[in-house]
């Protein structure tokens, strides 16, 4: 079976400045294989060059080498449309449409019947709930709404493979999960899909497997579970502390204050030492819990000291 | 394809009532009917199509340089791009088909103004000569000048803002109806090196002084057949030309 | 490689564009030959009451001026390349452009100008030239020129020298005006059409103007007075050398061999003059000098 996805030293080189152009690689070298039928989660913190990525896989823009195929066909090729949807980031559409003329729009670049683009638009548009308001013209839409609009013109055409770019944005947590209920959908269709995310949960649940972007190095490829295995398993401590006691000094440092109560992060071995220390200071236990590793750990490493900031933003962006 | 994109270009010019204009059309030719007999005698039907061709070439020209350059310069700057170009569509055929939806609208808009005309021309003179034909010939040649002058807005707005593009389009469209003169110009300065200069550019420009038949349908002089078929052909040469500069620098671009 | 798909777009562009150009200039030619006809002006003018043309500029009187004096240069330009002696419409044209802008002094000036000289040059009508720079004088009575631009027509073009000469002396009478007003005035009732004065008024013309079309045409006008007097002074040496010899001088070299000039001289453009065997002299046809009086003969 041949693969989905061929990315082959993919690399783009963006100019700043108006007179001395400087290149700024804001994609290096990204090789990777995606086969048929999988679900693929990309991700990287902010500018990592995951938009990038897929700008260059749709042709808008063009690589500074290396190069694509997707089905088999050079990404180049325009034909390879045929089986491919696309939502792009922050989507924006004509103004002047409705959603229903849209996606009639864009029925009708792929050869289907007055009737077949009827009955498709009906149904994606019920499968994106926003039914209700498919007659209303697109500059009244919110920005969820656009985001809806948007997934529904990327499966419009029932596409092999689905580029999507951070489908979750801008949705509410209904929303997220009838997002998360389509590509597991198109999954089950045997469609592939491509997604990028900085929402580390619904990469879990949903891939296959993901890649891990920064700076525009491939950090890693995997099943989520295998990069999670990297990581050491570890514990959370909440507790409150009486009037008039103080921290034991061994753990002043990892504590962290919220209000009355303090929470400790500490590896399984070293539990009972920590909670020696806080029965000695006749604190409360609040509770004691498993924390399961996840990829934001991983990532968290992978970003590492400087970019750290970053990193705690995207972990405040999971559900 | 490039017709699916075409029709939405109409609709778009539609849905943004750019076909209001007519509505001020109207009036011009309403009032200047009414008024013309009572200021000058004998002239009316000189002045009717005189001031009636005069307007459908002013407001085809307003509306092609102010909706032409923003063609694809919208589409690019609000990312509607995007999702369309994720269809099998080549960039060149988007071109095409913007090109092709504004020239309709254009079209439609001149067609329905020549309406407009013709009312006007009925009302004062009560009856149709065989030499009003010429005034059709005129609306084609406006029409050819429209579509040129839509293929250079296209092409600039290929690359810079609808601000500059509009400084290019019009100023090219100055330079292309006052070639003759700055050709004239040049020869009559008896300047070898100015001459050679004046004549290069009056070949290289779009030569926009062919299709000013305004004068020629105003006195009811016949167009010749020939004319027409060399304006055509010049029209299509050099919208061809200036197509293929537009698809090869909107093919190579980045898309922001 | 499918990567061609973009380059392609580059190549047609790159091969198709100096096609298409090509294509288009011999095409550009037979419309040139055919749209003239279609396009050729009626010579016709809508308007032509400078008064109501005021009125409906709606105080953009100046500007309007100035476009109907392009016009008019264009209109004069235009019958010029043509060598369309007909001028009917430019007397029209400075009319409306002076009456919406009384003070527009070039169009006085260049348009007296256009109007005086003879065709294929202008139009031929010093008449129409004097009256243009008698209104000029009437709406601008503090210019002192206008006088001597009035006498100057007078005196080159309609060969009045009374009326010339009254003209200079009007305008030496104005305040500012130049002293040589009064010498013009009084040279031309002395002399009439002398060569003298002739050569001191374009010598004038020459040096009180910044225009360069103006000054090649005085230009023109002075090396041809010259060569008029160069002529007549070497026909005076060839009478001179048939009283010695009996016959007339096959060349100007004869004359200097003859001892009776001290070298060949040339014309202002540096042509030496042609002797023919009739003891006249004329000018040489690779000369650029020009002359009504001095045909242009080859040397045998
Ligand atoms: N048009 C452009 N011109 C110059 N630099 C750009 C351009 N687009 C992106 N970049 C740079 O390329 C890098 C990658 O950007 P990209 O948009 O691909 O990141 P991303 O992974 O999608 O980030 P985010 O999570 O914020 O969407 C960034 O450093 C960005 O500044
Ligand atoms: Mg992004």
């Amino acid at each position: 079976m041949q693969a989905a996805i061929e990315i082959d030293g993919l690399t783009k080189d963006y100019y700043l400045g108006f007179w001395r152009k400087r290149p700024r690689r804001a994609l290096d070298g990204l090789t990777l294989t995606i086969e048929e039928g999988e679900v693929f989660g990309f991700l990287g913190p902010n500018g990592a060059g995951k938009t990038t990525t897929l700008k260059l896989l749709m042709g808008l823009i063009f690589p500074t080498s290396g190069g694509a195929r997707i089905l088999g066909r050079a990404i180049e090729d325009v034909s390879m449309h045929h089986d491919v949807g696309y939502l792009p980031e922050q989507p924006y559409f004509y103004d002047y449409l409705t959603a229903r003329e849209l996606l009639d729009y864009f029925a009708r670049f792929f050869r289907l019947s007055a009737e077949e683009r009827r009955r498709r638009i009906g149904s994606v548009l019920d499968l994106v709930g926003l039914s209700s308001a498919a007659d209303v013209q697109l500059r009244r839409y919110s920005k969820g709404m656009l985001q809806r609009i948007g997934m529904a013109q990327a499966i419009l055409h029932q596409p092999r493979v689905v580029f999507l770019d951070e489908p979750m944005s801008g949705l509410d947590p209904v929303g997220r999960r009838e997002a998360r209920d389509i590509i597991l959908d198109l999954k089950r269709q045997g469609r592939t899909v491509f997604f990028s995310t900085h929402i580390l949960p619904d990469a879990e649940m949903l891939c296959d497997r993901v890649a891990v972007l920064v700076g525009g190095k491939l950090q890693g490829v995997g099943s989520p579970e295998q990069i999670v295995s990297i990581e050491v398993e570890s514990l959370e401590v909440l507790f409150e502390l009486p009037a008039g006691s103080a921290l034991p000094p061994a753990l002043e440092d990892a504590a962290t204050q919220t209000g009355a109560r303090y929470r400790i992060q500490v590896p399984e071995a070293q539990l009972y030492d920590a909670l020696e220390g806080l029965r000695a200071a006749r604190a409360r236990i609040i509770s004691v819990s498993q924390l399961k590793p996840t990829l934001e750990d991983f990532f968290l490493r992978l970003v590492g000291g400087e970019q750290r900031k970053h990193a705690v933003e995207i972990s405040g962006g999971g559900l | 394809m490039t017709w699916v994109v075409a029709l939405n270009t109409f609709r778009e010019a539609v849905r943004d009532r750019v076909l209001y204009n007519l509505i001020f059309f109207a009036l011009l030719m309403i009032a200047a009917a009414v008024l013309v007999g009572q200021i000058s005698i004998g002239i009316e039907h000189l002045v009717i199509v005189n001031l009636g061709l005069t307007a459908i070439s002013i407001f085809g020209l307003v509306m092609a340089i102010f909706i032409g350059v923003g063609l694809v310069y919208k589409e690019i700057d609000k990312r509607t791009l995007y999702a369309l170009l994720a269809r099998p569509l080549r960039r060149r055929q988007f071109l095409v088909g913007k090109y092709a939806g504004l020239l309709l609208t254009l079209a439609v808009n001149t067609a329905l103004m020549t309406l407009g005309l013709a009312v006007a021309l009925f009302y004062v003179s009560r009856t149709f000569v065989r030499s009003d034909l010429s005034i059709l010939v005129a609306v084609y040649f406006i029409l050819l000048k429209l579509a040129l002058v839509t293929a250079l807005a296209l092409l600039f707005s290929c690359f810079s803002t609808p601000m500059l593009s509009t400084v290019f389009t019009l100023g090219l469209y100055l330079a292309g109806t006052f070639s003759t003169d700055i050709r004239s110009f040049g020869e009559v300065t008896e300047s070898p090196a100015l001459g050679a200069v004046t004549k290069f550019l009056y070949y290289l420009l779009p030569n926009f002084n062919n299709f000013n038949a305004i004068a020629a349908a105003a006195y009811g002089r016949q167009i010749p057949l020939i004319l027409v078929a060399q304006n055509t052909a010049y029209a299509a040469i050099y919208i061809t030309l200036v197509l293929l500069a537009a698809a090869a620098i909107f093919s190579n671009r980045d898309l922001k | 490689m499918k990567q061609s798909g973009r380059k392609r777009n580059i190549w047609a562009a790159a091969l198709g564009i100096p096609l298409l150009l090509a294509a288009a200039y011999p095409l550009q030619r037979r419309i040139d030959a055919r749209v003239r006809t279609v396009q050729q002006e009626k010579d016709e003018l809508m308007l032509r009451s400078g008064r109501v043309l005021k009125k409906l500029s709606l105080g953009y009187d100046s500007l309007l001026a100035d476009i109907y004096w392009t016009r008019a240069v264009q209109y004069y330009g235009g019958k010029r390349r043509d060598h369309d002696p007909n001028f009917e419409l430019l007397a029209p044209l400075l009319d409306l452009t002076t009456t919406l802008d009384p003070h527009l002094l070039v169009a006085y000036k260049f348009g007296a100008i256009f109007l005086a000289e003879p065709p294929p040059k202008g139009a031929g009508r010093p008449d129409l030239a004097v009256n243009l720079i008698r209104r000029a004088i009437m709406n601008n009575p503090e210019n002192w020129r206008l006088w001597a631009d009035l006498g100057f027509i007078y005196y080159w073009d309609m060969k009045d020298y009374k009326k010339a000469a009254e003209a200079y002396m009007e305008g030496s009478r104005r305040p500012g005006a130049r002293d040589w007003m009064k010498v013009m005035a009084a040279k031309i009732a002395e002399e009439g059409g002398s060569r003298q004065t002739s050569r001191f008024l374009w010598d004038q013309v020459y040096r009180s103007t910044e225009d360069p079309n103006i000054r090649k045409n005085a230009f023109e006008h002075l090396q041809s007075l010259k060569a008029e007097e160069d002529a007549e002074r070497l026909e005076e040496f060839a009478a001179r050398f048939r009283r010695r010899f009996g016959r007339f001088p096959a060349s100007a070299r004869e004359l200097v061999e003859a001892g009776i000039l001290p070298g060949v001289p040339l014309d202002p453009a540096g042509y030496s003059y042609v002797l023919t065997p009739d003891g006249k002299a004329h000018l040489n046809p690779s000369s650029p000098v020009t002359s009504d009086v001095l045909k242009p003969v080859l040397p045998h």
